[in-house]
């Protein structure tokens, strides 16, 4: 089941610097929605506030509250352990675990959720490498490691991993943007299917990228150097790119500035 | 075999800076004027460094080479002498009698007990160096991971009579208790057991403990270096999936530094295998062949070596010789498994990621 996010009152800080300041918004389930934004707008950090891992850097802490569906992730007994096994993340570079088999990479999470028995970690694998595209290019070579598979194998590796453990909500870090034009048409057909059972939130600095996998669109900036990242806006995707209601999103769009 | 393939490198490296020369002239015509005098001026500066360090460092590398070799062949003609010269069998005698007449000696309880205190200071040292490595790497909030780094190089840095001497005037006297305990609880295991309870423990154990101290900073530090380079991308993977900090630990970071913990534990052990002076500071020698390895008994290679040196001659220090060829091959053999272990698992190293 995918699930509604509801952000509202998000500062996110980096030891004193604050890097996103008061930002509220609702991420709608079943839907992509993508954060635009020049870079250093702090659109990757809110990010990584929605599945608490902002707080793994040293010194970083977040405010205020992220409701996914009734249950707030910053709330006093929850554990950032379960959120991240409830909100998915795959990084801007494909980041398989190098020791392992392409098998042993997508059965990681679950080894993580003590699941042992094999058939189902082997129809897990399969389903998984099915729902990221990849199982026809891999299905005879699961054993060999998963550092030796290109980088848009990698990165698709790196999604069957994430959803491999079923998660509510998928987070994409700028996930294109260290492949080639090929295999970023393959993410983003995925992304098309994956809508289907997950709520999915990606970062993106290619704005064809948004208008071509997402449905609503977030534009980000910052006031200047040294100012904290705001959301500008948010909208229907079609609405942000055709007549957005802020001045500063359309010069962004249309590449005046940022 | 290298040398003459090296000798006949040097005059092959002028011909190709020969060539180069011929080759400026060549660019110059082809763009007129001062440009192309430049060009085959800065070559030839060039050239003349590049063939001095040539000479330098293959010089250095077949200079190593011949002196391993002299070495070698110096230590393998005394030693086959003194074999030869053996009244026993030299693989299976535990005894090492090289002033008595018929000469008999073996390295059979001298290489046992070599292994022994080995193993026992591998056991102790490397599950505590890697948690020191991975409370350093991990763990502790920088400052103190500063400080603690800071102790564990100094610790490496200490002379390993100081290690001796503490052993020998500290430990010992405080491991009687713990022998004791060790002997009435674990007595059954035959390893712990005593023969005679309450002796002295200047015992293969107790030199097994001085060696684990020893070894811990080298092992500590080389872990440690291993663990601080996982990208952090990895341990943001495994974070993730919902890895808590230990989970990451045994899913990022361990198996990336697995060869890099056989590499520093290999550099540990071969220490441990070599002492010499902590080890004869604390052992009461004897070349008796005892699993007991809390009893006062045992030696080890090298420190029968440094016991013996001073008193033999002739054929006597021939057997020495040998007796240090036979440390030297069980070093080499052990090296030799570690590295196929780290190869077995080559593709996976992660060394491209």
């Amino acid at each position: 089941m995918a699930k509604r996010i509801d952000v509202s009152g998000l500062n996110a800080y980096y030891s004193n610097f604050r890097a996103v300041e008061d930002i509220s918004m609702t991420i709608e389930p079943r839907t992509v929605t993508a954060f635009i934004g020049p870079s250093g707008c702090g659109k990757s950090t809110f990010l990584r506030t929605l599945n608490r891992m902002h707080e793994v850097i040293p010194g970083a802490r977040v405010e205020g509250k992220v409701m996914l569906d009734d249950e707030n992730l910053y709330g006093a007994n929850i554990d950032p352990v379960a959120v991240r096994r409830t909100v998915g993340m795959v990084f801007q570079r494909p980041n398989p675990f190098p020791t392992m088999s392409i098998k042993e990479n997508v059965a990681a999470g679950l080894k993580l959720n003590g699941v042992r028995n094999k058939k189902v970690v082997d129809e897990a694998v399969e389903r998984s490498l099915r729902g990221a595209n990849l199982w026809n290019e891999v299905k005879d070579r699961l054993d060999k490691p998963g550092a030796g598979l290109s980088g848009g194998q990698q990165q698709r590796l790196c999604i069957a991993r994430a959803i491999a453990v079923e998660p509510r909500v998928l987070l994409m870090d700028e996930p294109c943007s260290a492949l080639d034009p090929i295999s970023t048409l393959a993410i983003e057909d995925l992304i098309g299917q994956l809508k289907e059972q997950f709520t999915i939130v990606i970062v993106t600095h290619n704005m064809q990228q948004a208008a071509r996998v997402s449905d609503r669109t977030a534009f980000f900036n910052l006031a200047g150097v040294g100012q904290p990242g705001r959301l500008i806006e948010i909208d229907s995707t079609e609405k942000i790119f055709s007549n957005p209601s802020v001045q500063a999103t359309e010069d962004y769009i249309s590449g005046r500035f940022g | 075999m290298e040398t003459p393939r090296d000798t006949s490198a040097p005059p092959s490296d002028p011909q190709p800076s020969k060539g180069s020369q011929s080759a400026a002239p060549n660019l110059a015509g082809s763009s007129p004027q001062r440009g192309g005098s430049s060009l085959s001026d800065s070559g030839r500066t060039g050239r003349r460094g590049d063939a001095i360090f040539k000479f330098a460092s293959s010089g250095s590398g077949v200079a190593l080479l011949v002196i391993m070799a002299a070495i070698a062949a110096f230590l393998t003609v005394r030693a086959v002498s003194a074999i030869s010269a053996d009244h026993g069998n030299f693989l299976t005698t535990s005894d090492w009698q090289t002033q008595a007449d018929p000469i008999t000696f073996g390295i059979a309880a001298i290489a046992l007990g070599t292994l022994i205190s080995a193993v026992v200071a591998m056991v102790i040292a490397v599950p505590v160096a890697l948690g020191i490595a991975l409370f350093i790497s991990h763990y502790a909030p920088r400052r103190i991971a500063q400080a603690l780094g800071y102790v564990v190089d100094l610790l490496a840095a200490v002379p390993s009579i100081v290690f001796g001497l503490w052993g020998a005037l500290f430990l010992v006297p405080h491991m009687i208790g713990v022998n004791a305990w060790l002997n009435q609880y674990f007595g059954w295991t035959y390893i712990f057991h005593q023969n005679e309870p309450g002796t002295q423990p200047r015992s293969l154990f107790t030199v097994g403990i001085v060696l684990a101290i020893m070894i811990l900073p080298i092992i500590t530090a080389v872990s440690r270096e291993i663990f601080l380079q996982v990208p952090r991308a990895h341990e943001e993977a495994a974070l993730a999936l919902g890895a808590t900090r230990w989970e990451m630990i045994r899913t990022a970071v361990i198996p990336f530094g697995r060869s890099g913990i056989i590499s520093a534990s290999m550099l540990g052990l071969g220490r441990a295998l070599g002492e010499t002076m902590a080890v004869a500071t604390v052992l009461s020698p004897s070349y008796v062949i005892n699993l007991h390895i809390l009893d006062p008994a045992g030696s080890t290679i090298a420190q029968t070596i440094a016991n013996q040196f001073g008193e033999s001659q002739g054929t006597g220090r021939d057997a020495l010789i040998a007796a240090g060829l036979v440390l030297f091959v069980i070093t080499l053999l052990v090296n030799g498994a570690a590295r196929l272990i780290i190869a077995r698992r080559k593709e996976y190293s992660g060394a491209d990621a």
